[in-house]
């Protein structure tokens, strides 16, 4: 990750005075700062061991006692990405809000003024990030289903194969994942950019992806559910694990995962406007 | 908005900050400051009146978004009350003849059979007009004996029955019921069963042969009339299955039942005056609102075959009734929690960010008091937003919803207070946890986190079905969410067939007995706060 970054040639580089610093600056900068803060690290450990426990966990509950059991054994090895996005969430919150917190934004903003470009490299280096994070987690969240689930029921005689990344829907399950991933990081960076402060944009983040799938069940009316869980980030984005029974979802995987990416682009918008017009 | 900044704007007016600081570190003064400091920071107290609006507005947007609609207009359900003022379910068949006072009724049950609706392409149909029936008996299918003050649906009643797969009960007044022996009555081993009237008291008893009888329970229907009506019953309640499991449309299709029962050796001793039998299908009728399926008996050569459709029992949501429960009114508190548990965790970290602890400890170094001091300020702001929030939300909610012509099932006052202060003890007990949680974690990001997963995450596991189901009732009893038991208007009944789903509003602990577990939660964060607070450099 690093050689991408090109960090190792950091120190020799010198940029010409006429031409202010550009993308590249900001995401050495960025990377620098990222790498160096503490927590970081933990973190990221946090979003694959939490992603992986909850996983397993839920593998482990799994039965299917026969045949035509009506399970999804992709979507049941990944449920562990329910909790491991409340880490993301973190890592990118606080990749922006803690700038304000200590106000380092300041000194940021003195050193790259152009304030989308600090963004952009925020956004670059926090997918990186995550997209790393994540492909761990899923890795390791399919393979406990994989060591596990036959074990439970989810046997060749019951009409389930193994997991296998080979298997189409499964791979797209798991990319999609990951992918689901990297864009709870980019919708939190955005809300945290427009909010700044970082328990009201955790909270905010949290409450978006969390509350409702909570409010769609308390509602009756089987048109306005359906819509809700359409436009849910949450819930539209994770329709990218289901292999099976894709018939009954609200949207398609990859219309679903489309939604939460348009929510993302929406919180980046907000939070680059709100960057780019606010005093700092 | 900035909303760190927590700096009291009357110093000079307080007491204690004086020249007399040091010798009057009261708990008072403690107390004032923090309140000052909460009550100063705008953005805190903004926070705590967003926390009851959106409590208020997610219930109202609830409630609109919920309509149940027969045809092209609204629907006109007649759903009984009970003597306890409980919805009920009061469908049956009933073969009866009247009794002016005291006495006794025995019979002989030697079978009880049913039928259930036919799966088709692995899905019960809905209508029963699609559907057919196959023999099959439904757990909570009854056929027995049964006094009751009127054939109105909703009178007092006692009986003794024989059940499905829940063996010899006797249950009254919809809500008690008491176990008798187990076992389903048959030819070769049938079921006596006996009631006695005297005054206001009946007494239910059972027997294996007609000679050794065993005393069931007795049951006190205060205010029942001379006459009553007794006699013989079948019924067997709707049939109901979860098509997709799941918290994406899940919906429970099924349809009416019947249960057939064989009686012989009726005998009636005490005050019947000369009368026939009389068969009348209890609760069938336009505007009924259980799904039944008519009924009917033979009465030859001493032996009666009833059968029934329905049930009598508690109407509670989740069953196949089209009933809503209050509760549905404070759906919105997840969200105001979000809010409160944000200003809960800023209340202690936006002091360590600013470095204004260090002051505050120096003015107040007995750190203990400066902890127990914040808990109640934040306790009671969220208190103050919860309350005024479910106060406004209840009444809203409901009349919205009665307006798209939903049924609400009705609840005693006492229920209503326990709801409302129910829903503001949960947002207290919520911020002090977040803000004890603040307070060992110091990072306001991920301590809003760690409250958040901890309190929402275990109830949207539950809803989702992705545990079998004990796994999510042990979950519901361990987790903080179990204090939202606080919030379920309906109790659940054992002897109403119906999973007890949190997503149906039903919560495996009684409601104080939850609330102790979130506030056992709050207490151990409150404590850990407290060892790291003492410990801990500033």
């Amino acid at each position: 990750m690093s050689q991408a970054l090109q960090a190792p040639r950091a120190a020799t580089r010198q940029e010409p005075a006429t031409v202010g610093p550009g993308l590249r600056d900001g995401l050495r900068t960025e990377w620098t700062k990222l790498r160096t803060a503490p927590g970081t690290f933990w973190l990221l450990l946090a979003v694959i061991v939490l992603t992986v426990a909850l996983g397993t966990a839920a593998v482990a509950a799994a039965k299917c006692p026969a045949a035509g059991c009506g399970q999804d054994p992709a979507k049941i090895s990944l449920t562990g990405v329910d909790v491991g996005q409340a880490v993301v969430a973190v890592v990118a919150v606080l990749i922006i809000s803690g700038e304000y917190s200590t106000g380092m934004i300041r000194t940021t903003l003195a050193a790259i003024p152009r304030r989308l470009t600090v963004l952009g490299a925020k956004a670059v280096v926090v997918t990186v990030l995550v997209l790393a994070a994540g492909i761990v987690a899923v890795l390791g969240s399919l393979l406990a289903g994989r060591l596990i689930l036959p074990g439970h029921g989810f046997t060749a005689a019951h009409g389930f194969a193994s997991l296998s990344l080979g298997d189409g829907p499964v791979l797209r399950a798991a990319t999609g994942s990951v992918l689901y991933l990297a864009l709870i990081a980019l919708l939190s960076l955005g809300i945290a950019t427009a909010v700044r402060d970082s328990a009201v944009a955790i909270g905010f983040v949290l409450g978006l992806l969390y509350l409702f799938p909570i409010v769609a069940a308390a509602v009756s009316d089987k048109d306005l559910h359906r819509h809700l869980l359409q436009a849910a980030p949450m819930m539209a984005g994770l329709d990218i694990q289901a292999t099976t029974g894709l018939r009954s979802l609200p949207l398609s995987p990859w219309a679903g995962l489309g939604v939460l990416a348009a929510w993302a682009a929406g919180a980046l918008v907000v939070g680059g406007l709100l960057l780019r017009f606010r005093d700092a | 908005m900035s909303t760190g900044t927590a700096t009291p704007n009357r110093p000079d007016t307080r007491p204690g900050r004086g020249s007399d600081a040091a010798g009057r570190d009261s708990f008072a003064h403690v107390l004032w400051a923090e309140w000052t400091k909460f009550r100063t920071v705008r953005g805190w107290v903004i926070g705590m009146v967003v926390a009851g609006l959106l409590t208020v507005l997610v219930g109202y947007l609830s409630a609109a978004g919920s309509q149940t609609g027969c045809g092209s207009g609204p629907c006109h359900f007649y759903v009984p009350v009970g003597p306890g003022g409980e919805a009920v379910t009061d469908s049956f068949y009933f073969v009866h003849r009247p009794l002016a006072g005291n006495g006794t009724i025995t019979a002989r049950v030697t079978s009880l059979t049913g039928e259930l609706p036919t799966a088709s392409g692995g899905r019960v149909r809905a209508g029963l007009g699609e559907s057919g029936l196959h023999p099959g008996l439904n757990p909570w299918s009854k056929a027995g004996i049964i006094i009751k003050a009127s054939t109105r649906q909703g009178s007092a009643y006692a009986a003794v029955l024989a059940s499905g797969d829940h063996g010899v009960r006797m249950q009254f007044d919809y809500t008690q019921d008491m176990a008798g022996p187990p076992g389903r009555p048959s030819a070769v081993s049938p079921r006596w069963l006996r009631l006695t009237r005297s005054g206001d008291t009946i007494t239910g008893y059972e027997s294996p042969d007609g000679t050794h009888w065993t005393r069931i329970g007795t049951a006190t229907l205060a205010g029942l009339p001379a006459t009553v009506q007794a006699g013989l019953f079948a019924t067997s309640p709707a049939y109901s299955v979860m098509t997709t499991p799941g918290i994406v449309g899940a919906s429970n299709t099924g349809g009416p039942t019947l249960a057939t029962g064989v009686f012989d050796h009726v005998g009636l001793s005490g005050a019947w005056p000369a009368s026939g039998w009389r068969g009348d299908d209890i609760g069938d009728g336009p505007g009924s609102s259980y799904p039944v399926q008519g009924g009917g008996y033979h009465h030859f050569g001493g032996a009666f075959t009833v059968t029934g459709s329905g049930d009598i029992a508690p109407d509670t949501d989740g069953g196949p009734g089209p009933g809503q429960s209050i509760q549905f009114a404070l759906v919105g508190t997840f969200f105001g929690l979000i809010a409160v548990v944000v200003v809960g965790t800023m209340y202690i970290t936006a002091e360590y960010r600013r470095g204004l602890i260090r002051t505050t400890l120096a003015a107040s170094p007995r750190r203990g008091r400066v902890l127990a001091a914040k808990a109640i300020v934040i306790g009671a702001a969220a208190f103050v937003a919860g309350l005024a929030a479910a106060i406004i939300a209840i009444p809203l909610a409901t009349r919205v919803s009665r307006g798209n012509g939903n049924y609400i099932y009705p609840v005693n006052a006492l229920t209503e207070v326990r709801l409302v202060v129910g829903t503001a003890a949960i947002l207290a007990v919520a911020a002090v946890l977040a803000m004890a949680v603040g307070t060992a974690l110091r990072r306001s990001a991920i301590a809003v986190t760690v409250v958040i997963l901890v309190i929402v995450l275990p109830y949207l596991i539950s809803i989702t079905n992705l545990l079998p189901l004990s796994g999510d009732q042990w979950l519901l009893r361990l987790a903080p969410v179990a204090g939202f038991s606080m919030q379920q208007a309906i109790p659940s009944y054992p002897q109403v067939g119906i999973a007890c789903s949190p997503a149906g509003g039903c919560y495996p602990l009684a409601p104080w007995a939850g609330f102790a577990v979130l506030c056992a939660w709050a207490a151990a964060a409150l404590a850990l706060a407290l060892v790291l607070l003492r410990r801990r450099d500033a």
